[in-house]
């Protein structure tokens, strides 16, 4: 006895997860409480999105898994290998052949279909936390949908601010019912949240699992004179020339020169094998 | 019954097999008016594959489970508490309920959970004699435009929706075929 069972976590959790993902699916946008387990690896680094990920697992699967759009960043890396060890799933980098996919901080480029997962990492599911600490009274909010606080929030970047600043983890309701938290995604993938395929959130540390069902309505909230705006980077990517996908600053020298890039490395990847340039891709300074 | 059927028809590689129908039951859940098949465990009659598997793949020792009617028999109670381990429980006090829809008697019995905690509400297992994409006409999150679903009692159902967000969340068998209506989906009789 010297294998880890499937998927790492023993049966009776993955049942306890999976209990709580059918009430998640049940209640769009709820975050319903979890024994969150301790993994191989520390809070903050994806416990949540991994435990669910291991309950919905199958043999079958083929798994992707980002941080920041990017497939090759340490905890991409190391969240793969270890579903590679401990459940022996199929990995791949590409969107298109994914089935489930564990993201940190991105929605992908590209459309998923019906057929695929995406699981989030969260490390503060409670939209209202920072307006109100104490988790008593934020439940009751969400039960008496007394969410005007929110508003008050949005309202004061306006006031002080001329818009509404806040450009990541933006509120949204979910189904016209609870407000939301999509983990720290940029709002320019909040459009998004509105797709085909099944959306699972799970925040480890904080003990909570919360899910978006296919074609579920989810607004970010905004006002009827300050709309919801889903801004990126006034660039195309300067290496595959997207025009239209998230893209992440890089600083090149002192000298003040930077490069802006896709932030979903397979998306890029793709554009420039289909033979897509940007502005540096003919330097071969990258 | 005799130990060897108590004690047999469980999964035969429980973490595998329960991954499969687990994606199932999520699948349904997560698209309501879809049925997929799932089984994996041969349970004692009156108890379908479904249902059977279904209860293998979700409860535990810490789930109460009430056997409604029919289902309540020496057979069944020794092969799940075999298999689980979960508690029986009366209809008000369960967590999940199995049964078919005359049995399972009236909802409000059930547990819909509290303004607080919404999850904290009963799931319902019915069996079913047919199971078909055809009927009452659903439409909600889960559900690109308009889904249809064989629903034993659609006024009943429409008011345990009415609920939302409290209520309770079914899931329907027959044979080793699955769907599930959660809460959030409204249902419209006309079809």
């Amino acid at each position: 006895m010297n294998e880890y069972n499937f998927a790492y976590l023993d049966e009776q959790t993955k049942r306890m997860i999976r209990r709580a993902i059918l009430k998640g699916l049940a209640v769009p946008g709820y975050q319903v409480p979890f024994a969150s387990r301790e993994m191989p690896m520390p809070y903050g680094w994806g416990t949540g999105g991994v435990q669910v990920s291991a309950a919905t697992l199958t043999p079958d699967d083929t798994l992707k898994v980002i941080d920041q759009g990017a497939d090759d960043t340490t905890n991409a890396v190391s969240i793969r290998k270890f579903f590679e060890n401990t459940a022996g799933v199929e990995t791949t980098e590409e969107t298109e052949n994914a089935t489930v996919i564990q993201t940190r901080h991105r929605i992908p480029e590209a459309k998923l279909t019906e057929d695929q997962i995406l699981v989030y990492q969260v490390p503060i599911p409670e939209p209202l936390r920072f307006l109100e600490p104490r988790e008593t009274e934020t439940r009751k909010m969400h039960s008496l949908e007394e969410y005007g606080l929110m508003h008050v929030k949005l309202y004061e970047d306006i006031s002080q601010h001329g818009a509404i600043s806040t450009s990541y983890a933006y509120p949204v309701k979910v189904s016209g019912r609870y407000v939301m938290d999509p983990s720290p995604i940029p709002k320019f993938d909040n459009p998004k949240l509105e797709m085909d395929a099944i959306q699972l959130f799970g925040a480890g540390r904080e003990q909570r699992i919360y899910a978006v069902p296919p074609h579920t309505q989810v607004v970010s909230l905004d006002f009827e004179d300050y709309p919801f705006e889903a801004t990126k980077a006034d660039h195309p990517c300067d290496l595959c020339g997207a025009e239209d996908s998230y893209l992440d600053e890089v600083i090149m020298d002192d000298a003040g020169n930077r490069m802006f890039v896709c932030s979903d490395t397979d998306f890029c990847r793709s554009r420039r094998a289909q033979g897509h340039e940007g502005r540096l891709s003919k330097e071969g300074a990258i | 019954m005799n130990a060897q059927t108590q004690f047999s028809g469980g999964f035969k590689n429980a973490p595998i097999d329960a991954a499969y129908a687990f994606r199932a039951a999520m699948t349904v859940m997560a698209r309501p008016g879809v049925i997929r098949l799932i089984s994996g465990t041969q349970p004692p009659a009156p108890l379908s594959v479904a249902a059977g598997t279904l209860l293998l793949t979700l409860c535990d020792p810490d789930t109460r489970v009430h056997l409604a009617g029919g289902l309540n028999t020496d057979a069944v109670r020794q092969w799940l508490t075999f298999h689980t381990g979960a508690p029986i429980a009366v209809a008000s006090e369960a967590d999940f309920a199995v049964g078919t829809w005359q049995a399972l008697g009236t909802l409000t019995q059930y547990r819909i959970g509290t303004p607080e905690y919404p999850d904290r509400s009963a799931t319902l297992i019915v069996e079913c004699d047919d199971l078909q994409q055809a009927g009452a006409a659903l439409t909600g999150p889960g559900i690109k435009d308009t889904a249809h679903l064989s629903l034993p009692d659609v006024p009943a159902l429409q008011a345990n929706a009415a609920l939302y967000p409290l209520g309770c969340d079914f899931f329907f068998t027959c044979d080793d075929r699955l769907a599930a209506l959660p809460r959030s989906t409204l249902i419209n009789a006309e079809g």
